[in-house]
């Protein structure tokens, strides 16, 4: 029993949220949908109250559940990172959720599962607790996604995750059986061993291993396992596309990092060439797909592509330099998307309904001067112009590639964000340039305002202050791994 | 602990723009507020900076007014000091400035503050580039002034304002992006992100090669070099009249500050072995820009190509290697960024009055704006390179510094400078000469008093450059010595340099 409790203890920020979702969830039942504020932040407060309990992880790491379970300085940094997008992603929903009709009280209780789901995948140390993890995760992720189930076009959006999601599943649980199969364990622990005695010579181990990469591009939607993302965010609704955009692709990039460097680190010359590949594909395709994009939202979901695919840059390294460097991508780059979406959730029309085109930008800059500036922020930030703390990520995984050798995949890299300049330039052409279209609804949160702000100034050249410490975080995180 | 000028001088107009954008009132008294503020700043900024130069010991080589503090690490630290190449190149950006929001005074009618505030930003951006001894703080800045230009062009440019500013934007970006990666690469080889460190590492001469021509996409985007010039008839035809004067006054010199900050000291063997290359593109810049600037029919894209020819001097100056062609390379950059700002101005001038840039629409300016055609013929015959003007002592120097390295690379630019004074002697003519035939024109009133307060002070400094051009070689002379050595030493010359006192004599 003391082992029980040991685990349990060292997996207090588990138990803290699941004893929140049946909480919430019982609230919810009995008090209804009109406790869908009040329950919104209790959900803030049970993922504060789990994100205080990180401190308990001990510095060194530790293993719990027989092995199953695994908490470092890594699981913590993605952590921080799961549960403040999960906190963000649940306040930001409030008033659309008011304004549109669906407030009903699942949605912060789906989120907390969410979380759950998330934080069980970066603390995975078992390719069975990876899949119990994403599976959690994935089917919060899928109701969200029909979340107005009266929609045809959010009901379409989920049933397309659901689909294309159980299809990946399918891809990667026979990859752990291949790997299983031919190891004889799914500890990441023992795989270690095993692979590195094995080397790269056995076929079916690389088999299993494409199969699991594959499914976990999925997840972080990277080319070539991309194309529910553009339809997926179109079709939510526009905070559930915030959430999607935020903390699963934080959760689903450490999963694979764990796996690819953790369990998978004695074939890093196998695995090096695939993820090349779809980072090289990703970066490419997010930025030429942008270009034709008219929905914001759209736009916004090659601008994630392309984003992973440079955060692939730094997991192709392969060194702590570029696992520092994806994981303070990934800090950033939940700051621009959030921010991003906050903005996006302010292009309301004159009666509160949502906009989502291009077009209806126009000259927000004379309607709208602070949220045309805050707009400004994130996608020069996206775009990696510097100074704004969008550049520096990208920094860090090109300087981890040029240390690693991987000129080629560089060049490419750098290639592909001045194409994706081009697109965030757009937006930028349309709230600055162009003549004024009509003027959106004025805003109805103070809450979000308040949030665009902290993440406006975040990601605006005051952020560099940020650089020493992100990043020393994230080098400990990173050094938990290798 | 020294008083921090350089900071002060980079982060000023930085603050001021935040006060400008952020200040309470009316439209009008922000407006208001917006132009006496961006005008009293630069003054100080200008004031900064002639203090700098007068403290300046230009006995040195070394880096002055250093101030370090490691803010950003691991990827950069806060590094600033200045030599006399850099001081310079601070002096004519804070002299230029106050002209700039003088001559925005009242043709800028539209969101006021913002305009001043993208100014001011990109003062702040531009002496940080001059002033910074940090790789990626130099990139940081280099990188920056995108992003207030772009504005500045897509928001207060003319018809065609959109696809220049995209135009300008990408080119620009497309050159810096590799420039990255090569810095990068230098720094995990170096170990420092220290400029002064770098200045002195020997790389290996293989990948010199590589590293320089990543330096060249970006400066040859920037300077612009042939054939990469394209953006920039652009994007000065679209600017408002100051964004132009900044673009051709002080952006341009980033380029070519960046080859001599970093091309030819850093990579000092693949500077030797590809000469021939900036030769070939400098000639082929003289002729064939100076050729296109007489078909001009508007007046901005005339100047536009004829600072491209101009550019093609500095880098044919700058890739001869010996102390003529790198002084009268500096001293180009200085002479042609108040030359063309000037003319840019003047431009301006007739522009807010008739809103056309075509020569065809002008003719016999003479006779109702006496006081404008004299300063236009000055800032003409200064782009031309008439002695007592600025342009002479340049263009002397840059000639006898290529003579004494190629007789033929001389022979191709003295043929641009006859083309030179073709094409702006044309343009001089078609302009103020000739016969009135549109009443418009002759309706147009001489200068005012602020458009001579904004020509009279660039004039002066264009003639006192051209007397007595020893005020503006002396803090050049140390820091130019310092790199010939050093590409001396990578390098020995191969040709014979001509002795060098006659042109001393003359330049002094």
């Amino acid at each position: 029993m003391a082992t029980l409790y040991g685990s349990v203890h060292l997996a207090s920020v588990e138990t803290i949220l699941s004893a929140g979702v049946f909480v919430t969830l019982m609230l919810g039942v009995f008090r209804g949908d009109r406790s869908l504020v009040p329950l919104t932040w209790v959900t803030v407060f049970i993922l504060a109250l789990a994100g205080v309990h990180l401190a308990v992880v001990p510095a060194a790491g530790a293993t719990g559940f027989g092995g199953l379970y695994i908490a470092d300085s890594f699981s913590t940094f993605l952590k921080v990172l799961i549960l403040g997008g999960a906190a963000v992603s649940a306040v930001l929903a409030l008033p659309y959720l008011k304004q549109s009709a669906t407030a009903r009280f699942e949605y912060p209780v789906l989120i907390l599962t969410g979380a759950l789901g998330m934080c069980m995948m970066v603390s995975a140390n078992d390719l069975l607790s990876l899949y119990v993890g994403l599976e959690l995760q994935s089917l919060a992720a899928y109701v969200l996604a029909a979340f107005h189930r009266n929609e045809a076009r959010s009901s379409e959006a989920g049933l397309k995750y659901f689909v294309l999601g159980a299809l990946a599943s399918g891809i990667l649980l026979y990859g752990v059986s291949l790997i299983y199969g031919f190891t004889g364990t799914t500890s990441f622990t023992a795989l270690h061993a095993v692979v590195r005695g094995h080397g790269a010579a056995d076929i079916g181990v690389l088999f299993g291993l494409v199969f699991i990469l594959s499914g976990l591009a999925f997840k972080i939607a990277a080319v070539p396992f991309h194309m529910w993302t553009p339809d997926v965010y179109e079709g939510a609704p526009t905070p559930v596309a915030a959430f999607f955009a935020s903390a699963p692709k934080a959760a689903a990039m450490g999963l694979l990092l764990r796996v690819a460097i953790d369990a998978f680190g004695g074939m890093t010359l196998d695995w090096r060439q695939i993820v090349t590949f779809v980072s090289i594909a990703s970066m490419l395709l997010g930025a030429v797909g942008a270009i034709g994009q008219t929905n914001i939202k759209r736009l916004l979901a090659y601008s994630s592509i392309n984003n992973i695919g440079f955060a692939l840059i730094g997991l192709a390294a392969a060194t702590r330099e570029g696992v520092t460097g994806v994981l303070f991508y990934m800090a950033v780059y939940l700051a621009m998307t959030l921010g991003s979406f906050l903005c996006v959730l302010q292009m309301r029309g004159p009666d509160g309904e949502p906009i989502e085109t291009l077009a209806s930008l126009s000259g927000l800059s004379r309607t709208r001067p602070w949220l045309a500036a805050g707009f400004a922020i994130f996608m020069f930030s996206l775009a990696g112009i510097p100074p704004l703390l969008g550049f520096w990520p990208k920094f860090a995984v090109f300087q981890a590639a040029m240390d690693a050798h991987l000129y080629v995949l560089a060049v490419v890299g750098v290639v592909a964000s001045v194409v994706g300049a081009y697109y965030y330039l757009r937006v930028i052409k349309s709230v600055y340039f162009d003549d004024p279209a009509p003027a959106f609804a004025p805003a109805d949160s103070r809450t979000n305002s308040a949030l665009i702000v902290v993440a406006a100034v975040f990601c605006s050249p005051v952020g560099m202050l940020a650089i020493t410490p992100l990043v020393a975080a994230a080098s400990r995180a990173a050094a938990a791994l290798l | 602990m020294t008083f921090p000028v350089l900071s002060v001088i980079v982060l000023l107009p930085l603050v001021a723009a935040f006060w400008v954008l952020l200040a309470p009132g009316s439209n009008d008294g922000r407006a208001a507020n917006a132009r006496i503020t961006a005008l009293v700043v630069t003054l100080i900024e200008l004031a900064l900076g002639i203090a700098l130069w007068v403290s300046f010991d230009t006995s040195t080589a070394a880096f002055q007014f250093v101030e370090r503090i490691d803010l950003f690490a691991p990827f950069l630290s806060w590094h600033l000091g200045i030599d006399g190449i850099a001081l310079m190149l601070i002096v004519l950006s804070t002299f230029l400035m106050p002209f700039c929001i003088l001559a925005s005074w009242t043709s800028i009618q539209k969101r006021v503050p913002e305009y001043m505030a993208a100014f001011l930003l990109m003062e702040t951006l531009m002496i940080g580039v001059f002033a910074s001894l940090d790789l990626f703080l130099f990139y940081v800045f280099f990188e920056g002034g995108l992003i207030p230009m772009y504005l500045i062009i897509g928001i207060w440019g003319g018809a065609r304002r959109i696809y220049a500013s995209y135009k300008f934007f990408l080119y620009t970006l497309l050159g810096s992006v590799l420039m990255l990666l090569a810095m990068i690469y230098m720094v995990s080889v170096a170990h420092t992100t220290d400029i002064p460190t770098l200045l002195t590492f020997d790389f290996a001469p293989a990948v010199q090669t590589w590293l320089w021509l990543a330096f060249f996409a970006s400066f040859a985007v920037k300077m612009p070099m042939w054939p990469v010039h394209t953006w920039l008839p652009d994007a000065h035809v679209e600017a408002p009249t100051a964004g132009s004067v900044i673009l051709a006054g002080v952006l341009l010199k980033m380029g070519g500050y960046g080859f001599v900050r970093f091309s030819l000291p850093m990579f000092p063997d693949a500077s030797v072995e590809l000469t021939w290359l900036v030769a070939v593109l400098s000639v082929v810049a003289v002729l064939y820009t100076s050729l296109v600037a007489l078909v001009q029919t508007d007046m901005k894209k005339l100047i536009a190509y004829s600072s491209i020819a101009h550019m093609g001097f500095v880098t044919a100056g700058l890739f001869v290697f010996n102390t003529q062609g790198l002084e009268g390379s500096l001293l180009m950059m200085l002479s042609h960024g108040l030359v063309s700002g000037a003319l840019f101005l003047c431009v301006g001038v007739i522009y807010d009055r008739l809103h056309t840039r075509e020569i065809a629409r002008y003719g016999g300016l003479a006779n109702n704006m006496p006081r404008y055609a004299l300063f236009f013929m000055l800032f003409t015959m200064a782009s031309v390179g008439l002695p007592a003007t600025s342009g002479f002592v340049s263009e002397f120097l840059v000639l006898i510094g290529t003579f004494a390295a190629s007789t033929w690379l001389a022979l191709g630019m003295t043929t641009g400078i006859i083309l030179g004074a073709a094409y702006m002697l044309y343009l001089y003519r078609r302009v103020i000469f000739g016969t009135q035939d549109n009443p418009e024109v002759l309706a147009m009133t001489d200068l005012t008093p602020r458009e001579i307060a904004t020509l009279l002070p660039i004039a002066l400094a264009v003639l006192w450059m051209g007397i007595y051009p020893a005020s503006f070689l002396t803090p050049l002379r140390a820091p130019v010595a310092n790199l010939l050595a050093r590409l001396h030493h990578a390098a020995p010359p191969v040709q014979h340099v001509v002795p060098a006192t006659a042109a001393k004599g003359l330049a002094k």
